[in-house]
């Protein structure tokens, strides 16, 4: 039981930090940089790609059996293209402001990478509670990933979060954060950051080798 | 019984002068320059180049130290940087935001790719591209030169706190004891109203309350010394400088009531900064002569097409990045072809004479290190 | 898969390129999974259906409301050649959609229509405000726009800007064709007449691309729909 539960834990946090989608396999680059102009778009784009990424997950799981390989890449686009049409639909319900800021980008989680990619490499193969547990995984991950970019791009480009004001009235907003180009300096900024943490820790695991080895010499 | 012949690659002949005295003299030919800037503006100019110049300087002591960036903070190259984006920014620029161009100049455009003689981009034009995008208002707001009281109080934009909005300086502007000041620059002013100012009075900078940088004729005279001592290439200003001037000259004569004459062309805007100072930078600019009349080419029909054709006033900094991206391009399709060899094996002449000026810019009072190439003969 | 077999394994009873899944699996399998999908997303289209009308309706009423404060309540129309009709699904080729807004009482409080013009990054999208008593323009909403933040989306803010449309004349000539005077963006600072816009100075591009809108869109409606104000005077 406590293994299972080890196991559980492990298939969920992949998503989150070993395998995160942006920050370590870089994928679904497109909503990352154009919808993360707001700490709330964000989100919303994270829990649509989360909701189509657990649904088609469990779908794909369920049907793993029964889907030939010859034609499994055409179910998956379908499969995956109906949940987000149901998102589409589901979005535009709940609120129409909302819809038009993520605009085009809700059509476009059909060809995010990120949901291909863990139903072709994870979902096809497991069951569907392992699948459903690795998607959530993934799809938290994706969220904290765009989450991250959009509080940044929303502090300094607009001196809000969540439209709440931080600085008062006087902040002077730094107009191309919510450029594209500012997708991509925070995105890079976040990269930097994570690439320097791996290093700085890969670097502090590197002496302690070492002195294990000295002592086996002396 | 055998004689040792030490085996080394070229360079065999060593230039006596160095990366740091060359950054060290196009420093101090810049200082002039400073002084004028500082003569027109006052303590605000000053300001803004001591923030802009140490905040350059501290981001690049950081990663030299941290990230194995190439360089050092000795070597001037931060200097140089830091001097010369404070001279393309407002004298009334908000030293937050002068601080934040000087970092992301340094830390994006050149850390980013290795450091000094690494980077493709010229750094302070990075650095200005990226505040020109982030704050566009402040970027626009100039105010007139040779205001009284200049040496003894900011401009209140200045003093913004960090983060937070420069006040308007247009009340501080129309409270002055001066009647007529325009806090529009001679370009803008083309732009959006019309009006063209005189060559004359662009040349020197000193006429009226103009709100113009530092005067042309003063950094061409540098520039000059420079290109006398051959710290830079004189083909890239003069290649640029021509270009400009044609292109507007063209334009000019097709429609004289649509374009400037070329003079204005040439002398407003920091397009001789532009073409002196920062398409002359060695590290972003081709080696080959050929390539250098290309890429000046390049920048002096693109700040022109840019200026006449763009919603932008300004286009030399545009300009000057895109060539920057173009140059390893341009060295490439000019490369000379070497003495003796022709295409497909046939002999040919050389391009060019091969005149040591042609081979290196840093031949000037070159010396053979003799004894490296003597055969110690061992008995 | 179906690279070419070597001769000598043509004598194996099965060769290994032979498909492994028969056809009617395939095709029963993609069938299958067709009508799952189609199930979900018709059902989703249906469930979903009249929430996604009440809030575009919610919508389009906020913004009308907006540019005609008095209005409680709107109808949709549109301006044809021959006269005006009551809207019913997609803009028919050569007429012009626009909204009236009425007022508590059912009467006509004013016209909203859409107007759009180049700005200086997209098409700047808005939505003007027509009152037939003053035959003026009295106020815009932004439908969208991709204008610089911070310069651009001055023209909902700047108060000297937004006080050009307090009555902003659009008057029509005697024939009843065109605009009397053509609505124009003029220098900021230089506005003389009840029909010209003052730029935001630092704004400009935006500031025309608004005038040029309401423009272009009152020239093609006005002469339409002000000889049948009487047919929309009152809510139908």
């Amino acid at each position: 039981m406590n293994l299972g539960q080890a196991k559980t834990f492990d298939e969920f946090m992949e998503g989150i930090w070993r395998q995160n989608p942006v920050f370590v396999m870089a994928l679904g680059m497109c909503p990352t940089l154009a919808v993360t102009v707001s700490a709330i778009n964000a989100l919303s784009m994270g829990v649509a790609t989360t909701f189509v990424l657990i649904c088609s997950c469990l779908l794909v799981s369920l049907l793993r059996r029964v889907i030939p390989k010859e034609v499994r890449i055409a179910t998956y686009i379908v499969i995956i293209a109906t949940f987000v049409t149901v998102t589409d639909y589901a979005i535009q319900a709940i609120s129409l402001t909302l819809y038009d800021a993520l605009g085009a980008f809700i059509q476009l989680i059909v060809v995010n990478c990120v949901i291909l990619g863990r139903a072709e490499a994870h979902a096809s193969k497991v069951s569907p509670l392992t699948a459903v547990i690795n998607a959530a995984g993934m799809g938290a991950g994706f969220t904290i990933g765009l989450l991250a970019l959009g509080t940044v791009r929303e502090i300094f480009g607009n001196g809000t979060l969540f439209g709440i004001s931080l600085f008062g009235a006087n902040f002077q907003p730094w107009v191309i954060m919510v450029l594209p180009p500012g997708g991509f300096f925070v995105l890079g900024g976040w990269l930097l950051l994570f690439a320097w943490w791996a290093k700085r820790r890969d670097k502090a695991a590197l002496p302690a080798d070492k002195a294990a080895e000295g002592h086996q010499h002396a | 019984m055998s004689a040792r012949i030490e085996l080394r690659t070229a360079p065999h002949v060593k230039g006596r002068r160095t990366v740091e005295k060359i950054m060290q003299q196009v420093v101090f030919s810049l200082l002039p320059i400073c002084l004028f800037f500082i003569y027109q503006y006052g303590i605000s100019a000053a300001a803004l180049i001591i923030v802009v110049t140490a905040s350059c300087l501290a981001t690049e002591r950081l990663f030299v130290r941290q990230g194995g960036q190439a360089g050092d903070v000795s070597d001037w190259s931060a200097t140089i940087t830091g001097i010369l984006l404070a001279l393309s920014l407002p004298p009334g620029f908000p030293l937050w935001m002068g601080a934040v161009a000087g970092i992301v100049a340094i830390a994006i455009g050149k850390s980013l790719f290795g450091g000094i003689g690494r980077n493709v981009f010229n750094p302070a034009l990075v650095g200005r591209a990226f505040v020109q995008a982030a704050f566009p208002t402040a970027i626009a707001s100039y105010t007139p030169s040779f205001l009284p009281g200049r040496f003894s109080e900011f401009i209140p934009s200045s003093l913004a706190l960090p983060f937070m909005q420069p006040a308007s300086t247009e009340a501080w502007v129309k409270a002055m004891p001066i009647d007529a000041l325009t806090s529009a620059t001679p370009l803008a002013k083309w732009k959006f109203d019309g009006i063209v100012a005189g060559a004359d009075e662009l040349l020197t900078s000193l006429a009226g309350h103009m709100a113009v940088g530092p005067s042309p004729l003063l950094i061409l005279i540098c520039g000059a010394y420079l290109a006398s001592r051959r710290y830079l290439d004189w083909r890239i200003p003069v290649s640029i400088l021509g270009a400009a001037g044609i292109t507007a000259l063209a334009l000019y004569g097709f429609d004289p009531v649509r374009y400037p004459n070329p003079f204005f062309m040439l002398l407003s805007g920091g397009l001789v900064l532009g073409a002196v100072y920062m398409a002359t930078d060695m590290a972003t600019s081709p080696v080959t002569p050929k390539g250098m009349w290309v890429y000046g080419a390049l920048i002096g029909v693109l700040t022109v097409v840019i200026r006449y054709y763009s919603g932008l006033p300004e286009g030399v900094m545009y300009a000057i990045l895109i060539a920057n991206a173009a140059s390893p391009l341009i060295e490439k399709i000019t490369q000379p072809t070497p003495f003796g060899r022709g295409r497909g094996g046939r002999v040919r002449r050389a391009t060019y004479p091969l005149h040591p000026s042609y081979i290196s810019r840093e031949e000037d009072g070159a010396s053979a290190p003799k004894k490296l190439f003597k055969p110690k003969v061992k008995s | 898969m179906n690279a070419p077999q070597p001769p000598e394994s043509s004598s194996a009873p099965v060769p290994p390129s032979a498909p492994t899944t028969p056809t009617a699996a395939m095709i029963r399998t993609l069938g299958l999974v067709a009508t799952i999908c189609g199930l979900i997303i018709v059902g989703a289209y249906q469930g979903s259906f009249s929430a996604v009308q009440e809030n575009k309706r919610i919508a389009l009423e906020r913004a009308v409301f907006k540019v005609i404060p008095s209005a409680r309540s709107i109808g949709e129309y549109f301006a044809t050649a021959n006269g005006v009709t009551p809207a019913s699904g997609d803009t028919p080729p050569g007429a012009i959609r626009f909204y009236a807004g009425y007022d508590a009482d059912g009467k006509l409080a004013g016209v909203a229509a859409e107007g759009a013009a180049k700005g200086y990054a997209d098409v700047v999208r808005i939505l003007f405000a027509w009152i037939p008593e003053c035959q003026c323009v009295t106020g815009f909403g932004l439908v969208s726009s991709r204008e610089t933040p911070g310069i651009g989306d001055k023209i909902l803010v700047d108060r000297d800007f937004l006080a050009n449309f307090k009555e902003l004349d659009v008057r029509l000539n005697a024939d009843m064709n065109a605009l009397a005077n053509e609505v124009k963006t003029v220098k900021h600072g230089t506005k003389t007449q009840p029909w010209q816009i003052d730029a935001i100075s630092g704004a400009t591009i935006t500031s025309r691309a608004v005038g040029r809108g309401i423009n272009e869109a009152a020239q093609a409606l006005l002469p339409r729909v002000a000889p049948h104000l009487d047919s929309i005077r009152t809510k139908p």
